[in-house]
């Protein structure tokens, strides 16, 4: 088994040890004279204006928070429309194929109910007010 | 009922019978205690907070017989002169009190009918209740057991005890204590009775334990005066000793028969090594010793006679310090199989007889006399029993419990007599002091006579109960020093047989002294001129007829109680050894282990020597007292001088108290305080380890919340560190 | 009936009080977001939450009488499940039941507290039934997500906050130790079921592989944070102390609970074999639990501190019976969470009965004289205290919980040396759980103490039922015990598939 994943071991030794050398080299390399200019953040050229840590509006977070849920929803329908055929079987697929009489609802009620949740989960914060900027 | 289904024994002849009802035996006593407990609880709590000092200050029925009467509760007596009020619930106590011991004794009357009607009675009748303590595959039961010794013993028990109730019904008369009185007598008769029916050592130490606490209780029944309730401790301390032996006795059992039932144990005796037996007895023994007021734990029984005589009459004489010779008895199994034990037993008991007697010819307190008197008659009891005479030494019980209740009930009914005199002239002199009495036949000729009868019967005068149970012991003690297993003994180092000739002397001697002192105790008390006091005199009168009955009861068993075991040689007055014969099935192998194989016969010739020797032994006691000793020159306690030379160590009890406080109980306080209190308790234990461990558990409790930063970071690599070192655990091996 | 968990019909009756639950709970969610936040609209929530408990606690308790079985799977129908479920059901209830009252007084009027509550029971009820260690991760994410939450749901006090946070954070990074071990153990044995784990390792004789027991070893690190164990006890006390006292008499009492019930079952089912490497790190930790709660609980001043790292003690006296893993120790943890959850319930109820408004006055010297103020009051708290403690009688069902580890410590194999510590450390905390007695019983009430509030209804009445119930079982315990001895865990690869044999030599 170990074979199988050597190229992956060696692809990450290579990654480790390319950061190690390049970041490695310049400093090695380097000569160090600070200037205030060249200790300031880069900001692609424009003039840094105050701090970055800044305070966002938690309206932000919420909105991420909101995309990550929902997102996940859909990374979750990838695997499962994958397995479709499967899950829509009372019996193991012959040849792909589902014998006939043996099509359950299964997979679909699953999703269904997947749904439903989310839709509760949105009805809420809809209802919370959480999907308005104002 | 739900029990008796529970415990029915088929197969038994008793099943089926009255004797099924013997759990009923106990529960009637134990009924009057919680009813007499309720009425005392409910009295003291409407009267308010319980107030020792009101109670007893109100002047119970004899409320002078402590010894150093505290004076300013003497004093209460004098300065208010008024009659007493009798408790609220004084009528219901009195009618519940005696009644469940009467019922008790017609239950066991019958029992006792059913037992003599049926046949095969060679296994003991029990009866399981319960579990009581499951251990593993060994459980004791609460069980009890019903056999021919149990029964005589209950019958003594409810018998005597019934009438010495009656009796408190007018001793007790004005107490304020009354209901509380009942019901810890009534609880002292329902421990004594699970004592000797208990069918186990276990359920034999419950009682064990209870009549102890009973008698701790009623010793100090007068509690606010501290020599009456340092009384109740001495006995109950002195007793711990005794308890300590009985307990390691019981371990020594179960550890090598595992067997604590007395079938169980009388079944597997045999496998026990001899050294072992011989251990056994001895920690028993040493049991008996404190419960039965043996040498070296007597101390105690003098000094319980702080307690209602009443009391001095049902436990301290008739009943619970005859449970030790009971135990002996009961085990008489392991002590037929150890010649030492035995005549260990035996020996102590004569030196005990011994010493006591020779004590009681100097006593003047007539309470104290009769204490000494009765050491000195269990002494007799544990020679017969040591010596393998069983069914004597029961029946010396069962007569001494006769005769000395008569003794007690009488002094009782004198003290009284003198209380009520020197109460209705407030005087505070000491009315249980011989020297105060003299004359009193003239006053109160029941009692006289009736005390003449126990008197005679202690001393052995034929044909009274005392001479045929004295003469039993004696009787076996001799044969046994011929031939029997202890004579071929020796006990460290004397021969057993030269050895139990001595006894057999030292008993004779007492028996002497026996007839002596209790001639002396009559002569101050009855006889001679009056030393009450010339106004006292006129209030001397007989007590009232619920004290005078028991008396007379007593005074006829006292005198025919010896018919129960008359000896073959005087078949003439009836059929022979009929307690021998009833307990036959109890102690009979015992007794034929002892002897040898075959039963104790002395020549007729022998025989009737011995008896002529003991019975002139009385006569000559009696006569000796009568012709020296004058009452009519004794003199009150304040003119008399002091006694000097051999006589003073009587009259002080051979300093064994004053031994016993220098050589035990001062050495014992001191190392406790300088030692154990200082060094152990104050230093080590609450210094060192109470104080100290709670100092350093705190230490690394606050070292604990000083990691507790509050910080995440800490925390988190907290987790590592743990994480490392699970997974180290887990993986490094 | 016996449930084919492949059939989907038959898996779902078999999770149906779960589903029950966790349906109710979605309706009362979005009744909790209609209408304006207002004390009555919270109390109405929270009285369907408690009437949604009692309906499921039904449907357990008729799943239980029904006496179902279901085949190997990831869920398990069994009796040890459902009385899991009964005893963390309790707990939401008391807990849903004291903070009605607490909410009102602290006018945080978020009904969702209650909803949170019933998603958190959700998850201890997946977590009672897991027999999957997909599940089992499934089970502590729902119920320790939602007690995060509850943890700062006063947003108003900046403790809350704080807690909330420390407690996410390091609940997070524990949930990742978890997770690798879940993985690691499913490298090992190729399967996340744990009937089928504990067969593989049998089979293969895994007994020394590193893997495996390398994955064994953060399933430890992982429950022993969800159990407060020492060394994984560190947020305890600052989350405890900071999360609103209902929250934390939840997590105390009901999330130790599940967490327990399935370090048992894993450790019962899946790795008895590999009891020779978890014994000794297992029975370290339980010790070095107990000693850590049970002395640092010591110095401590304020009450909800106090019953923090005395929570901690116990989850060592409960790693007891996860060291034993026998069916002993099973029923002796059922018997002991049950009286734990009433006397923590008990003494958090006391402590939220006795706070100022704004979580002040809790210190535990605030307690001195209580008694002249409030006998009631002090009287229960010296129950729960003496339960805690473990003492007979007065301490109720107390004495008997205790008495019952240390009999499964003392079934052979013997763990003599550990049945020493639980009574050692005991002996410890007797100085902690009495000096609260000793202060509310024998300390002058200051003058200048303010009288205490008024206790509203639902308090009152979690505090009398848990004195009550814990004073009568402890009396009376045998019923209780009885229940407990028979609601063990079934184990499948040891009664049907395996034939009952010792873990290979290796």
């Amino acid at each position: 088994m170990s074979r199988t994943y050597l190229p992956v071991l060696l692809l990450m030794g290579f990654v480790v040890f390319n950061a190690i050398l390049m970041i490695g080299l310049s400093h090695l390399t380097m000569r160090s004279r600070p200037t205030p200019v060249k200790q300031s953040a880069y900001e692609s050229g424009i003039p840094a204006l105050g701090e970055a840590r800044e305070r966002f509006s938690v309206k932000f977070y919420m909105v991420a928070m909101l995309f990550i849920i929902f997102d996940i929803e859909t990374v979750f329908l990838i695997p499962w429309g994958a397995y479709f055929r499967n899950l829509s079987c009372a019996v193991p697929l012959t040849n792909g194929l589902c014998p006939s009489g043996q099509v359950s609802m299964f997979g679909l009620v699953e999703m269904l109910v997947f749904m439903a949740i989310l839709i509760v989960g949105l009805v809420y914060v809809w209802k919370k007010g959480a999907l308005q900027w104002d | 009922m739900l029990l008796q289904q529970v415990a029915a024994t088929t197969g038994h002849p008793l099943s089926g019978t009255v004797a099924d009802w013997m759990w009923l035996l106990p529960l009637l006593p134990l009924l009057g205690f919680v009813l007499n407990g309720l009425l005392a609880v409910v009295s003291v709590y409407r009267r308010g907070p319980a107030d020792p000092a009101a109670e007893s200050g109100h002047g119970h029925g004899a409320g002078h017989e402590a010894v150093h009467a505290d004076p300013a509760h003497a004093g209460a007596h004098g300065t208010h002169h008024h009659v007493p009020p009798r408790h609220k619930f004084a009528g219901l106590a009195s009618i519940i009190g005696p009644a469940v011991l009467f019922a008790a004794f017609g239950l066991a009357v019958s029992i006792f009918g059913a037992m003599s009607g049926a046949s095969h009675l060679e296994q003991p009748y029990v009866q399981r209740y319960f579990t009581w303590m499951p251990v593993g595959d060994f459980r004791i039961e609460a069980a009890f057991q019903l056999d021919q010794l149990s029964m005589i013993m209950v019958l003594v028990i409810t018998g005597v005890g019934a009438l010495i109730h009656l009796f408190s019904v007018g001793y007790m008369r004005d107490d304020p204590g009354y209901p509380r009185f009942f019901a810890y007598l009534n609880l002292f008769v329902f421990f004594m009775l699970v004592l000797v029916l208990g069918a186990s050592y276990p359920v034999m130490f419950v009682g064990w334990e209870g009549v102890g606490l009973c008698s701790y209780l009623l010793i100090g029944f007068w509690f606010s005066d501290k020599a009456n309730a340092d009384a109740g401790k001495k006995a109950f301390i002195v007793n711990r000793i005794g308890d300590f032996g009985f307990l390691v006795a019981m371990f020594l059992l179960y550890a090598n028969i595992a067997a604590l039932d007395f079938v169980g144990v009388s079944q597997r005796a045999g496998e026990l090594a001899p050294a072992i037996v011989t251990a056994i007895c001895l920690f028993f023994f040493l049991g008996c010793a404190g419960k039965s007021a043996q040498i070296p734990l007597y101390v105690w029984l003098p000094d319980a006679m702080a307690g209602p005589t009443p009391v001095s009459a049902l436990i301290h004489a008739a009943t619970m310090v005859t449970a030790g010779v009971y135990l002996i008895a009961r085990s008489a199994v392991l002590f037929a199989l150890s010649p030492v034990a035995s005549l260990t037993v035996a020996v102590v008991g004569a030196l005990t007889a011994l010493l006591a007697a020779t004590i009681g010819l100097k006593q003047w307190d007539i309470k104290r006399v009769l204490a000494y008197s009765t050491v000195s008659q269990l002494g007799y009891m544990f020679v017969g029993v040591g010596v393998g005479a069983y069914a004597a030494g029961i029946f010396h019980l069962v007569t001494h419990a006769f005769f000395k209740a008569l003794l007690f009930l009488g002094s009782g009914s004198v003290i009284f007599a003198l209380h009520r005199a020197y109460h209705a002239t407030h005087s505070r002199a000491d009315a249980q002091d011989m020297r105060n009495m003299g004359g009193l036949r003239r006053y109160l000729p029941w009692t006289f006579a009736l005390m003449w009868i126990a008197t005679l019967a202690i001393s052995g005068i034929p044909p009274l109960s005392g001479f045929f149970s004295k003469d039993e012991i004696l009787a076996g003690v001799f044969a046994r020093a011929g031939h029997s297993t202890l004579a071929e003994a020796t006990w460290l180092g004397i021969p057993g047989g030269p050895l139990l000739y001595a006894i057999y002397g030292i008993g004779l001697f007492t028996a002497l002294l026996t007839a002596i002192y209790m001639t002396r105790m009559m002569l101050y008390t009855f006889h001679g001129p009056n030393r009450t006091g010339e106004t006292e005199r006129s209030h001397l009168a007989e007590a009232p007829w619920v004290m005078t009955l028991p008396l007379v009861v007593l005074g006829i068993l006292s005198a025919i109680g010896g018919w129960l075991n008359i000896p073959e040689i005087m078949g003439f007055l009836g059929p022979p050894q009929w307690l021998h014969h009833w307990l036959d099935p109890v102690v009979g192998a015992p007794t034929l282990a002892v002897t040898g194989g075959e039963a104790v016969h002395l020549a007729h010739r022998t025989e009737y020597f011995l008896i002529g020797g003991a019975v002139a032994i009385a006569v000559v006691g009696i006569l000796f007292a009568v012709v020296r000793l004058k009452p009519a020159r004794l003199v009150t306690k304040d003119q008399a001088v002091p006694e000097r030379g051999f006589a003073r160590v009587l009259a002080n009890k051979w300093y064994v108290d004053e031994a016993y406080d220098r050589t035990i109980v001062r050495p014992v306080v001191g190392v406790s305080r300088r030692l154990l209190w200082t060094v152990t308790d104050k230093w080590l234990i609450d210094g060192l380890l109470v104080n100290g461990s709670a100092r350093v558990t705190s230490f690394f409790g606050r070292l604990g919340s000083y990691l507790q930063t509050g910080s995440v970071s800490t925390y988190a690599w907290a987790i590592v560190l743990g994480v490392l070192v699970v997974l180290g655990a887990f993986t490094l091996r | 009936m016996r449930f084919d968990l492949d059939r989907p019909l038959e898996l779902t009756f078999a999770l149906a009080p779960d589903l029950l639950l966790i349906a109710g709970t979605m309706v009362l969610l979005l009744a909790s977001a209609w209408g304006t936040e207002t004390a009555k609209r919270q109390r109405a929530v929270g009285r369907w939450s408690i009437a949604l408990c009692v309906l499921t606690l039904a449907a357990v308790i008729y799943m239980w009488w029904a006496g179902h079985t279901a085949t190997r799977g990831a869920i398990a129908v069994d009796p040890f499940r459902w009385a899991t479920d009964v005893l963390i059901l309790l707990g939401a209830i008391l807990a849903i039941a004291l903070s009605m009252d607490y909410l009102e007084r602290e006018r945080i009027d978020v009904a969702e507290a209650h909803v949170l509550i019933l998603f958190a029971v959700s998850g201890m009820m997946l977590l009672a039934a897991a027999r999957d260690l997909m599940i089992v991760f499934l089970g502590i994410e729902l119920m320790s997500i939602a007690v995060y939450v509850l943890a700062g749901l006063n947003r108003r006090s900046g403790r809350a906050a704080e807690a909330a946070l420390k407690y996410f954070l390091l609940g997070a990074f524990s949930s990742g130790f978890l997770l690798y071990g879940i993985a690691l153990v499913f490298g090992a044995t190729g399967s996340t079921n744990i009937a089928d784990i504990g067969a593989a390792i049998l089979e293969r004789g895994l007994t020394t592989n590193a893997m495996l027991l390398a994955g064994v070893g953060l399933l430890v690190v992982g429950l022993g944070f969800k159990v407060a164990a020492a060394p994984f006890h560190m947020w305890t006390p600052d989350v405890y102390e900071g999360a609103p006292t209902p929250m934390t008499a939840f997590m105390a009492a009901a999330v130790k609970a599940a967490a327990f019930a399935v370090f048992l079952r894993i450790w019962m089912e899946a790795f008895p074999y590999l009891n020779g490497a978890w014994h000794k790190p297992l029975w370290y930790l339980a010790v070095f639990t107990m000693v850590v709660g049970n002395v640092v609980a010591l110095v401590q001043k304020n009450i909800k501190r106090m019953l923090a790292y005395s929570s901690i003690a116990h989850a060592g006296y409960l790693l007891v019976a996860v060291v034993v893993s026998n069916f002993e120790g099973a029923s002796a943890y059922l018997f002991y969470v049950f009286a734990y959850t009433l006397a923590t319930m008990g003494a958090f109820a006391v402590v939220i009965a006795l706070a100022q408004t704004g979580e002040r006055g809790q210190q535990i010297e605030d307690y001195a004289g209580l008694w002249r103020v409030r006998p009631g009051l002090a009287a229960a708290m010296a129950v729960f205290m003496l339960a805690l403690l473990g003492f007979p009688i007065f301490g109720g069902m107390g004495f008997f919980a205790k008495w019952y580890v240390l009999q499964a410590a003392l079934r052979p194999p013997s763990q003599t040396n550990l049945a020493i510590w639980v009574v050692g450390t005991s002996l410890v905390s007797a100085a902690y759980y009495l000096y609260v007695v000793m202060v509310m019983f024998m300390k002058a009430r200051p003058a200048e103490a303010p009288s205490p509030l008024k206790v509203p209804g639902m308090t009152r009445f979690v505090i009398a039922t848990c004195a009550i119930v814990l004073l009568v079982v402890g009396i009376w315990p045998r019923p209780v015990l009885r229940v407990a001895r028979r609601s063990l865990p079934q184990l499948v690869h040891l009664s049907e598939d395996l034939p009952r044999a010792p873990a290979p030599p290796r």
